[in-house]
């Protein structure tokens, strides 16, 4: 592995190395990554023939419209406190956002663990106290860990709204769609500590194509290009690991067998891409009472959604970039967004309003 | 005997919580005032007790700010909201180049407020004013129903006189002066989440908070050409180098490498999802300064405590004007914009 502490001079060893003439689409899966490449500017060291694009490993950018307008009115009633990761907080929903309800007394709090929500609810015995559970396979056992605390301990103040999505069925979905052209994926780190690397090994053989495990750091980044692209060029399509010192092929096996206790796959909806198959979590049946939605009767809710003109659908399916969105940095900004891929610190749309501008100067 | 009778009958000031009738302007607004505000902060403009401070006049140009202060929690690594109080007002017009020297003192308390953490919080502050050499002349105390604030909030407003033939203006700033930061960028704003959110990092974070104006007296006692000082509070060094280089209608260009960030603040940040840019700084500032001065001013800077970890961050360029953009480690470019949203909001 290349040592990590990257100058100008190694950057330009690494540089040397991604030497194919063909044009290269290589798909970040994962926001984390989205953002890392955006900060560290790693499209101005690219040669002009391999374009990097977002995908649909946002969290949150990923939620459905649908979804968020039901938290909405969880956060209404006034025995609830909602928790959540801050991100959630200003994703805006047809009457605003949880930021601005929280103007109007709405109580909602941001936590940096479930098990703090399973906590405030132990203190606070006379509210019920919702998590927005929100994330892939990286968050998804705290969330379990939270709720076998509840379970254990019998706090039955406790639920949460599952979100939580799967990495699998979405590359699934994204690799069946034929409009998605892309030749290699930058596989995320984080979600590969849980699931190993192992689940990717359809992408090479089935598709051919390139798939490595990355880490986080700029040089992990462009290390992995670098890896994408020589089996490109050799045309030996495999799963590598570049991220070694996190991931094991195997992934984290007790991590996976808690998810597996408490949560279930469904056919879940996403923003802008709708129902793909077996892609979502939901709570097993013997676990239902720490369902927010069943709890307060919404799951029938009807939910009215506006038309915003928002293209989220095809920004998360690597289809088309941000700046090609008519509402992007105009009408749609971090300050006021449109869409939740502006607000989230892994979305598409707010690492490229936050970051391009370097491109541009740098030209 | 009757001494022994009062003392009997009337229960310690510092075992009580604040009343609605502590803000009432009767006795036991008299009691709170002599008991811990004179106590205190005490002076000979207070203890004159009369409905404004009198002061003398310089014939010189005075500075005068404002700030109100409602940092939760009120105590904090590093700090507290009195402390605060009077670093935050004595910056804002050291920057200025003025030499602080009045401030006076408006507080909101929560009834319940127990007055042994009021009489702590002005402990806090009367040390920091007098170490600042700033004097509390004048102050005033409301009392708010339980819930209609939140413990205690501050506001200062301060008196400076400025040197004559000083100005230090963002307009003034020319192509090729350097950029220099006085310390580390971050802390306060990672020690205050930290403590919010009863966050543990070990070693522990704590804030930056400090009053700069010894070391900002210093600097320009060098003579060195300083073109304008600002503090970067609120939205971070980021956030304060826009506004500069709006207002001058230049562009700045920073260097990664140069930036002062603590390791631990770093960390703290990528596992937070933040950036130590746009992170609040309580003692710091940013000295704009012609090119030939600059390693002498930072000189300077480093012979202070507070300064010793000072650094050229960076330069003002006529390209990119009102941007501020940062080359990175790798040698790319990076936009840095202002602070949109509120990352943190009562901060200070």
């Amino acid at each position: 592995m290349l040592n990590l502490k990257l100058n100008k001079s190694t950057v330009k060893n690494i540089l040397k190395g991604i030497n194919s003439k063909s044009n290269i689409r290589i798909m970040e899966v994962c926001g984390t990554h989205t953002m890392a490449i955006a900060r560290a500017g790693i499209k101005q060291l690219l040669p002009p023939n391999i374009e990097l694009i977002s995908g649909p490993g946002c969290p949150v950018c990923v939620t459905a419209q649908e979804d968020i307008e039901r938290i909405f009115l969880l956060a209404r009633k006034p025995e609830v406190i909602i928790t959540t990761f801050g991100d959630m907080l200003r994703v805006p929903g047809s009457t605003g956002s949880l930021q601005e309800m929280q103007a109007e007394g709405a109580d909602v709090r941001i936590v940096y663990s479930p098990l703090d929500a399973v906590n405030l609810a132990r203190n606070n015995p006379k509210k019920e106290i919702i998590f927005l559970a929100v994330g892939f396979e990286t968050t998804t056992p705290t969330v379990a860990l939270a709720l076998e605390d509840a379970y254990k301990t019998g706090v039955d103040n406790f639920s949460i709204v599952c979100m939580h999505k799967l990495v699998i069925p979405a590359l699934k979905a994204l690799l069946s769609d034929e409009e998605t052209e892309i030749h290699g994926f930058l596989l995320p780190g984080h979600v590969s500590t849980i699931i190993g690397t192992i689940p990717y090994e359809f992408i090479p053989r089935e598709y051919q194509r390139a798939c490595v495990v990355s880490g986080f750091e700029p040089g992990d980044i462009l290390e992995s290009i670098l890896l994408i692209s020589r089996q490109l060029e050799n045309a030996d399509y495999k799963v590598e690991n570049q991220y070694k010192r996190g991931v094991k092929t195997e992934g984290n096996k007790i991590a996976l067998e808690i998810m597996d206790k408490y949560f279930a796959p469904f056919n879940s909806l996403w923003r802008g891409m709708g129902e793909i198959k077996e892609s979502g979590l939901k709570l097993r049946p013997e676990y239902v009472q720490y369902d927010a939605i069943l709890k307060f009767g919404l799951e029938d809710a009807l939910v009215q959604l506006a038309p915003t003109g928002c293209i989220c659908g095809n920004i998360l399916k690597g289809i088309l970039k941000p700046e090609e969105c008519a509402l992007f940095s105009k009408m749609c900004t971090p300050a006021f967004p449109v869409g939740p891929c502006m607000v989230s610190s892994e979305g598409a749309c707010a690492a490229s309003y936050y970051y391009a501008g370097g491109e541009v100067i740098g030209r | 005997m009757q001494l022994v009778i009062i003392m009997r009958g009337v229960k310690l000031l510092a075992d009580e919580k604040i009343l609605l009738s502590h803000g009432a302007g009767g006795l036991k607004t008299q009691r709170l005032i002599r008991e811990v505000f004179q106590k205190n902060l005490g002076n000979a403009y207070l203890q004159q007790e009369l409905d404004s401070a009198l002061i003398k006049f310089s014939p010189h140009k005075m500075a005068f700010t404002t700030d109100s202060y409602v940092v939760s929690p009120i105590f904090f690594p590093g700090g507290d909201i009195g402390k605060l109080s009077v670093c935050g007002t004595v910056n804002d017009l050291a920057v200025m180049g003025a030499k602080p020297l009045y401030l006076t003192l408006g507080l909101i308390l929560e009834e319940g407020l127990p007055v042994e953490e009021l009489d702590k919080l002005m402990f806090s502050l009367g040390n920091t004013a007098r170490e600042a050499g700033v004097q509390i002349v004048a102050g005033d105390t409301k009392v708010v129903e339980y819930g209609a604030c939140d413990k205690i909030f501050i506001n200062t407003a301060g008196i400076g006189i400025v040197p004559p033939n000083l100005d230090l203006r963002p307009q003034r700033m020319a192509p090729g002066d350097k950029i220099i930061v006085s310390g580390p960028v971050g802390n306060h704003g990672i020690a205050i989440l930290a403590a919010r959110e009863n966050l543990d990092f070990s070693p522990p974070l704590a804030s930056d908070c400090t009053y700069l104006n010894y070391l900002i007296e210093g600097i320009l006692n060098t003579g060195a050409s300083i073109k304008c000082m600002r503090d970067p509070t609120r939205g971070g060094l980021a956030t304060t180098l826009n506004e500069l280089a709006q207002q001058a209608s230049l562009g700045i260009k920073l260097h990664e490498e140069a930036l002062p960030v603590q390791p631990q603040v770093k960390g703290a940040c990528s596992m937070l999802g933040l950036d130590p840019l746009y992170l609040a700084n309580e003692g710091k500032v940013i000295i704009v300064v012609a090119n030939k001065d600059a390693r002498q001013v930072l000189e300077e800077i480093r012979k202070y405590d507070i300064g010793k970890n000072a650094s050229i961050i960076g330069e003002v360029t006529d390209a990119h004007c009102s941007t501020v953009v940062m080359e990175t480690e790798l040698g790319t470019l990076r936009v840095l914009r202002m602070l949109e949203g509120d990352p943190l909001p009562r901060i200070c």
